[in-house]
């Protein structure tokens, strides 16, 4: 089949960036979306023109490295699948596609479809943690927990990071990714300890990395490749609300030391 | 160059404990003051940085993904092997440092060996209190199964993603220690260079992959934790960013690698489709728990699957081998699926595919519980091949999967250059000539969580710190060999993209140095690398410049380190003139067609060293000796 491609192309950070049209003759229908990329880049460089820039890993839609808007949906908005698991079988001949990078405050663009997501990472080393020192665990059954509770908490910390919630969201709310890993510790027994202190860290390092507040769209939830629910964001809600109304001050005395 | 294992003598049950107490300790005050640059995010690399920024050591960590959540340690989807004995069937410590050892076709470290299974019950320990969701049965307690080459209920898994799950588990333990100023991370950047100075791995070289930056880093030690070399054969299942440019080129300033040609080929990965593809998937080997392994009988048999009745089924597997049947050890597997192809009996479009049959185990079982054992293979699967796996077999085919090589290092997972620490994947130790399954995610843990944090103590304790500048000679010549190589790929301004140069050397490597390999095929590999590599640094066409972003450029790089590897990869081929575990000489197999070893002249560890370009590398050989677990013809029948 023959698909003409229209990529967002931006060299930097501070270029300003613009769309251009590229025909891409010859796409296989058993080729991933980006095994099409590929070789649309090898013809490119043939061609002693510039490649496009995107990210990607395992190839696998684990890793979460890669993601870019198609026609307006994150992945390209098919159930459950990152774009490197999207298969040209979807799309049919003379389709007209609109490449775009994540689109949002907080991930300024690297180059072309590349994106920093480092704000994430900031959002994890806040709270996004349970506190064990290696070494200092006690046996591995002596925490038993209901298994419903762990598969709950299983089906949060399925997410990959990869933002496609952040640029699914009108608002450019990180609220599903937060709301996956404070769900997923909040499920466990280990995870009570911290469970306020996480919170709080956690949803105030959200905001100071420019992300905006969730007003209950769900354009997240059906972006998440990994069909993360909404059901998360109501648990940080609930979990911050209750942390923000208890919090107390550190004891000015030392405490248990 | 004579090399010394550090192994510590007497009984081996003792031998950790025994050495960790011989270990020197740093004072808490002083740590602070030592600074350990970490390489590499993984379950290796992540573990080890996060354990040593706890334990107050400076540490300086490093990546090529955007994220140290994104290493290709996330991918493991199977589980994790740990000797808790928690199903009461018979498991031990001892049981599974035997299997190991057995597995690995006898071509391992025992003393190594032994470690990792004692300390396999302390990650397990480790990962449920940090919040791994392990899955569990409906009294609360860790769930377990059965994986390849085992007869032990050992593995713990998260669903389908233990890997993903391991490595979160590890990243948010890095991430705290990053938080708390612990731990300096520094993503999107590459270690190009080792810097050695007096002998000592003092620092390394780094380019920045937003802007092309290269930078000095100086360290009291370096820890590399930077994964296999799977992508040599460009078609692998590793991810694709994934490449060996660290360590090969610490073999350049020195540092042995060893057995280099123990490559993992793992049985079940959905087949190649097309000339465009770019890597391949893993299904689990959790897979052949449930799911039957079967090829037409009759050679060349195009009908649908469900048309071919039971009678005209070969079951090849649970034929030859009645004892663990589908569970064989994944060596085995891939070659006897490679032999029925071979012969004819292969199935799918290009007749490189056997079939995994799940229709007996869904009858037994029930289309819900596979669903919720393998629910995420399944739509995986399905997505990739547009096949449903509930309704027709899935087609399998074998594919590289997993380095045993990698640098040489001893008992304290040091290697040749002192104050070079090698972890996980990158280093060759545990697994012998064969990895079992659910092995890796223990040993990239066990090195990172609870054998570094121990040695690395004892060198920084027993060596004196020394402040460098970027003036200093050993810098500098590091600097200018990377600014040197990069600028080679960005004025040889040729014809060919990088990619045509990594499919073609991964085809030369599948070929000869495959699942199968022979002299005259290893000899000709290496003639055929040579002339490509010539042609590479002639005519290959990296676009742009160094300093911008700049994924050609980045690629350049490692295809060179690959192209190196893969010579040296045929070369130990070559020089192995025996069949044992991933390494099968055609030359030498028993009358049944299996590995057959030759323990009188190759029980021993094959160390290369640099001898400068254009010059054959240096072997030098560590013996085995095999005190508990005695070499036999390793039998699963």
């Amino acid at each position: 089949m023959k698909l003409t491609l229209h990529v967002w192309r931006q060299k930097n950070a501070q270029d300003r960036g613009r769309m251009f049209r590229y025909e891409v003759p010859g796409v296989n229908e058993h080729m991933s979306f980006l095994e099409m990329l590929d070789v649309l880049n090898e013809r490119l460089i043939e061609k002693g023109e510039d490649p496009i820039a995107f990210d990607h890993d395992c190839r696998e839609g684990i890793c979460g490295m890669c993601g870019m808007m198609i026609n307006g949906k994150a992945h390209g908005g098919f159930k459950g699948t990152t774009v490197c698991q999207l298969h040209m079988r979807h799309f049919k001949d003379g389709d007209e596609l609109y490449l775009e990078p994540w689109r949002a405050a907080a991930f300024p663009v690297i180059k072309d479809l590349a994106v920093n997501r480092s704000s994430f990472d900031r959002i994890i080393a806040a709270g996004g943690f349970i506190s064990v020192p290696t070494g200092s665990a006690p046996d591995g059954n002596a925490i038993p927990v209901r298994k419903l509770d762990a598969d709950l908490a299983m089906d949060a910390a399925a997410c990959i990071g990869c933002g496609a919630c952040v640029a699914a969201c009108p608002n450019s709310a990180a609220a599903l990714f937060v709301g996956a890993k404070i769900s997923h510790l909040a499920h466990l027994p280990q995870g009570q300890p911290e469970r306020d202190r996480r919170a709080l860290a956690m949803i105030r390092q959200m905001n100071r990395e420019g992300f905006a507040n969730c007003s209950n769209i769900g354009e997240c939830e059906a972006a998440c490749p990994k069909e993360i629910k909404l059901e998360v964001i109501a648990q940080s809600n609930a979990d911050y609300i209750k942390a923000a109304f208890t919090e107390r001050p550190e004891t000015a005395i030392g405490g248990a030391g | 160059m004579e090399l010394t294992s550090n192994a510590p003598a007497g009984p081996i049950e003792k031998s950790w404990e025994t050495h960790k107490f011989g270990l020197k300790l740093v004072n808490p005050a002083n740590k602070r003051k030592h600074k350990i640059i970490v390489v590499g995010s993984g379950l290796a690399g992540g573990a080890a940085a996060a354990s040593l920024g706890e334990l107050g050591y400076n540490v300086h960590c490093f990546c090529f993904q955007d994220s140290p959540r994104r290493a290709h340690s996330i991918a493991a989807q199977g589980g994790i092997n740990a000797a808790k004995n928690y199903h009461n069937d018979g498991d031990s410590v001892y049981r599974l440092f035997y299997d190991t050892v057995k597995g690995g076709d006898f071509r391992s470290r025992e003393a190594n060996v032994y470690r990792l299974a004692q300390v396999s019950v302390n990650i397990i320990d480790q990962c449920v209190a940090q919040g791994v969701p392990f899955a569990r049965e409906y009294g609360g307690l860790l769930d377990n199964r059965s994986f390849g080459g085992a007869q032990v209920s050992r593995t713990f898994y998260a669903r389908g993603q233990t890997g993903q799950q391991l490595l979160l588990g590890a990243y948010q333990a890095l991430e705290r220690q990053i938080g708390l100023g612990a731990v300096k991370m520094y993503p999107r950047t590459e270690m190009l260079d080792v810097i050695v100075s007096d002998g000592k791995a003092r620092g390394i070289v780094t380019r920045s992959l937003t802007d092309g930056k290269v930078d000095v880093h100086f360290g009291d030690a370096v820890v590399l934790a930077t994964g296999g070399y799977g992508n040599v054969y460009y078609l692998s299942t590793n991810a694709k960013g994934c490449n060996a440019t660290a360590i090969w080129r610490a073999y350049k300033r020195g540092a042995l690698l060893a057995n280099p040609c123990y490559t993992q080929i793992h049985p079940t990965c959905i087949p190649v489709a097309g000339d465009y593809q770019s890597k391949l998937t893993l299904m689990s080997e959790s897979l052949r728990n449930d799911g039957r392994i079967w090829v037409p009988q009759q050679p060349g048999d195009k009908r649908n699957p469900a048309s071919i009745p039971e009678g005209e089924r070969d079951y090849y597997l649970e034929r030859r081998y009645p004892s663990f049947g589908n569970l064989v050890p994944r060596d085995i597997a891939s070659r006897a699926a490679k032999a029925e192809c071979d012969a004819g009996h292969g199935v799918g479009p290009t007749g490189l595919g056997v079939y995994l049959d799940f229709s007996d185990a869904i009858k037994r079982l029930g289309k819900h519980k596979i669903a919720e054992r393998y629910g995420n293979l399944f739509e995986m699967y399905d997505r990739i091949t547009g096949e449903n796996p509930y309704e027709v077999p899935m087609r399998i085919y074998p594919a590289i999967h997993y380095t045993m090589g990698g640098l040489w290092v001893d008992y304290n997972l040091m290697s040749t250059i002192p104050g070079l620490f090698v972890l996980g994947e990158a280093n060759f130790s545990d697994h012998g000539a064969n990895r079992l399954g659910a092995s890796a995610l223990m040993q990239g843990l066990a090195d990172g969580y609870f054998i570094i944090p121990y040695t690395i103590g004892n060198y920084l304790a027993n060596t004196k710190s020394e402040t460098y500048s970027e003036d200093a000679p050993a810098a500098k010549d590091a600097v200018a060999n990377v600014t040197a190589i990069t600028q080679k790929l960005l004025n040889a301004n040729g014809k060919r993209t990088v990619d045509s140069y990594h499919r073609e050397l991964g085809k030369i490597v599948w070929e000869y140095c495959g699942m199968a390999r022979n002299a005259a095929g290893l000899k000709k590999a290496i003639g055929m690398i040579d002339e490509l590599r010539e042609d590479f640094w002639k005519n290959v066409r990296v676009l742009g410049a160094n300093e911008e972003f700049n994924q050609s450029l980045e690629k350049a790089g490692r295809v060179a380190d690959f192209f190196e590897l893969g010579e040296l990869m045929c070369l130990d081929a070559l020089n192995r003139n025996e069949s044992c575990g991933g390494h099968f000489r055609e030359e030498y197999q028993t009358p049944e067609g299996e590995a057959l070893r030759d323990d009188a002249n190759f029980s021993y560890v094959a160390a290369w060293g640099f001898q400068g370009q254009g010059r054959p590398p240096s072997l030098t050989k560590e013996p085995l000796a095999f005190n508990y677990v005695k070499p036999s013809q390793r039998s699963y029948k």
